[in-house]
């Protein structure tokens, strides 16, 4: 058996180019396509903006196991009425999805079994009788045209007038409630202890929640199916959590990417003949995940080693600068030094010392002309303000923190890079202008003007 | 004893007449009897509470007279925090009740402003150091009203007061301990409690938050507030307190400081005694929970 093979294309037309797809798609005239798309839309808005509560509430895996355990509810729905009638497969669904939140929380309450293992226990448990009824009943004379295998992985074009007006009913209500009890929400799933304690009734919002979370999930079962309808409500709030600081920001980005994952999975589930309309819809929201894992201004992965690697290269720069600082010792501060003696002293490669030599060229701190390194006016003032910061820190070290003079090197070594100008500023003040560092060495005094802000 | 405030004036001692009399008047929202100053700030009689089944907290009575720096001293497990939350009616009690001013503290909600322990939650949640802060007028504000301009500006004089204004738009996790503590303070603040209830606020914090919190401890006081601390630090807490609670799952002492912190004292709070206290109480617990011993 291969469920949810019945796929919204071949109602459509079959055997036609990708191109002719993509017309007859946007063109919108036959109805089951206008009611997919705007089914698509809807679960994405409401799960999308519940996700985020699931996902900042760490109850991922209770959302997976409502989605798989309405499975026998939605089959013993059809038992009794031997129709696929809306409200009774919903009122079957809802009654197993409370069955099952049910079952996790007295297991966990009443033996020693942790809530994971009770969620795994239900998840499967509740799975298993869904996929044992589903068999019996396409067995049934009556039950091969049910499309119950559609619940499996989901079809879009299986969304009737009526499904749609229960999932427009129930996305209102979502969008409502969150947008009237948005701070409520946000200080109970925040600090719960604390929101009690100025009388918000968390367990009436907890309630409020769970509910919400269930109608949707069963608002979403038709077009996703079971197997993946939690990836509606995980993926987008993760994707939004990702990009933003903000739960009010989180939720918008949450509803707008869900939306779009529905609507564009819709269409990639019509172009791309006989896949269900679930795994194209959840395959396009990991696919927002993954760009946002990525490439996010302030999360991205790609972000972050870009700003590790940028601060790297600065201190390998200021090291240099430093480096060649020293080896002038009394000589005019423009004396030209040759790159191998540098690389000699420091116990480099020359190629190493060549390319940050470079790179110092490129922000004018130094002049490279062959095997001759000079620092420029810019390049000496910042190469003073590195050695002052890592004599005053020693001193301050020292002097303050009663660290001895042979421990202090390494740690001035890190934080020469980083103290700004004011806590220099600070520094100076407290240890009272000093001229030496406890090594005897003279801490210099660069001008005022030349705090350089090269690569922060 | 410091002279009495009118209920909902400015915690930050700096609402103007105009500020609080509109508070006053949207205040119908707040659970706030007339505070009656005649009676303790906190009255509590035989308050027994269990987790789980287990009891840890055994028969309290205690009064707290308004103004007092009271520090709730005990071991790891003594029921510290359990009676911070019991106090504020979080708990299911198995006997007795709390009374704030002569009043059921279910009813005295706003009066009492509560502080949690920084590790309680989750500092990667997407809200602003003044987000947090505001939460802390939430209370003041209906169900479906927006926090007002008037909210707002209280939000940003407690977190000015406690040091932390210029974060006011830094997401929390990028604040230090420190610094996080101060928010949840500028939060208590803002509530404009005549309580206040903290949960080791001291708990892995810097020099300087340390020194702040006590500053602003001292002039809770001087405005007439009363402050539960729960601390652990046996070395500062003579110095930072008037009185003292000293428990552990009983109430071992209440009283003034040069009273109560003595080495008998806490040789009885601390020492072994009070072992066979938690042995009975694991004992309860797997008889009430059906298992075998």
């Amino acid at each position: 058996m291969i469920p949810g093979t019945g796929i919204l294309a071949d109602r459509v037309s079959s055997d036609a180019t990708i191109f002719d797809q993509l017309a007859t798609f946007f063109a919108f005239d036959h109805l089951t396509l206008v009611y997919g798309a705007i089914g698509a839309v809807l679960l994405g808005t409401s799960c999308g903006l519940l996700g985020c509560f699931v996902v900042l509430r760490r109850m991922s895996l209770l959302g997976d196991s409502i989605g798989h355990s309405v499975l026998p509810g939605i089959c013993v729905a059809f038992l009794i009425t031997h129709t696929k009638n809306t409200l009774a497969i919903f009122a079957g669904a809802v009654v197993a999805g409370v069955m099952v939140t049910g079952f996790i929380s007295s297991v966990t309450r009443y033996s020693r079994i942790k809530p994971d293992t009770a969620i795994g226990l239900a998840l499967s448990g509740f799975f298993g009788v869904g996929i044992v009824l589903l068999t019996r009943i396409q067995r049934m004379s009556f039950g091969d045209q049910s499309g119950l295998d559609k619940y499996m992985f989901g079809d879009a074009a299986a969304i009737s007038l009526g499904d749609l007006r229960l999932m427009a009913a129930i996305t209102v209500v979502v969008v409502i409630a969150v947008l009237l009890l948005f701070r409520q929400l946000m200080v109970t799933t925040f600090d719960e202890t604390f929101a009690a304690s100025i009388g918000t009734p968390v367990r009436l919002l907890q309630l409020i929640l769970m509910t919400m979370l269930a109608l949707a999930i069963v608002a979403a079962l038709q077009a996703v199916g079971v197997v993946l309808v939690s990836a509606m409500l995980i993926t987008p709030a993760a994707t939004a959590y990702l990009l933003t600081n903000r739960l009010g920001r989180m939720l918008f980005l949450s509803a707008l990417i869900g939306s779009a994952s529905g609507f564009i999975g819709l269409l990639l589930s019509f172009v791309l003949n006989r896949i269900p309309t679930g795994p194209c819809m959840v395959l396009t929201a990991s696919a927002f995940f993954t760009l946002a894992f990525l490439f996010s201004p302030t999360h991205g992965v790609v972000q972050r080693t870009l700003r590790r690697t940028r601060r790297k290269r600065r201190v390998q720069r200021e090291n240099l600068l430093k480096a060649v600082f020293g080896l002038l010792d009394e000589r005019p501060v423009d004396t030209p030094l040759s790159i191998s003696s540098v690389a000699a002293s420091g116990g480099e490669t020359q190629g190493y010392v060549r390319a940050v030599a470079r790179s110092l060229a490129r922000f004018g701190l130094a002049r490279v002309d062959g095997d001759k390194l000079a620092l420029t006016p810019d390049g000496t003032a910042r190469a003073a303000q590195i050695v002052r910061n890592h004599r005053l820190w020693e001193l301050y070290l020292t002097q303050e923190a009663s660290i001895a003079p042979d421990h202090v090197h390494r740690d001035a070594e890190e934080i020469e890079h980083i103290l700004g100008e004011e806590l220099v500023r600070r520094l100076e003040d407290m240890l009272d202008h000093p001229a030496q560092d406890p090594h005897g060495s003279k801490i210099p005094r660069p001008g005022g003007s030349v705090l350089l802000q090269e690569g922060a | 004893m410091p002279a009495v405030r009118e209920a909902g004036k400015d915690a930050c001692g700096t609402g103007g007449r105009k500020g609080s009399h509109r508070r006053e008047k949207r205040s119908t929202k707040i659970m706030i009897a007339e505070p009656r100053h005649d009676k303790p700030a906190l009255e509590i009689h035989d308050l027994t509470v269990s987790y789980h089944k287990k009891p840890v907290l055994w028969g309290i009575d205690l009064a707290v007279e308004e103004g007092q720096l009271v520090g709730v001293i005990g071991p790891n497990g003594a029921g510290k925090s359990t009676l911070i939350k019991s106090i504020m009616g979080l708990l299911p009690l198995s006997s007795g009740w709390v009374k704030a001013y002569g009043e059921p503290i279910e009813k005295q909600r706003g009066l009492v402003g509560y502080v949690p322990q920084r590790e309680t939650v989750d500092w990667e949640f997407p809200v602003t150091a003044f987000d947090v802060v505001l939460m802390g007028r939430y209370g003041h504000v209906g169900w479906l009203r927006r926090p007002s301009a008037d909210d707002k500006r209280i939000a940003r004089e407690c977190m000015d007061k406690v040091g932390v204004g210029s974060l006011a738009g830094r997401q929390i996790s990028n604040l230090s301990g420190g610094q996080q503590q101060r928010v949840f303070l500028a939060r208590a603040l803002a509530m404009e409690s005549r309580i206040y209830l903290m949960d080791e606020p001291f708990a892995g914090v810097d020099a300087a938050t340390e020194s702040a919190i006590i500053a602003l401890l001292k002039e809770l006081r001087s405005e007439g507030k009363t402050c539960l601390v729960v601390h652990h630090d046996l070395q500062t807490a003579a110095e930072y307190f008037d009185s003292m609670i000293l428990l552990n799952m009983h109430l071992v002492a209440h009283g003034p400081t040069s009273d109560v912190f003595t080495p008998e004292l806490l040789q009885r709070t601390y020492g072994g005694r009070l072992t066979i206290l938690a042995d009975a109480a694991e004992a309860v617990a797997v008889a009430r929970r059906g298992r075998k011993l």
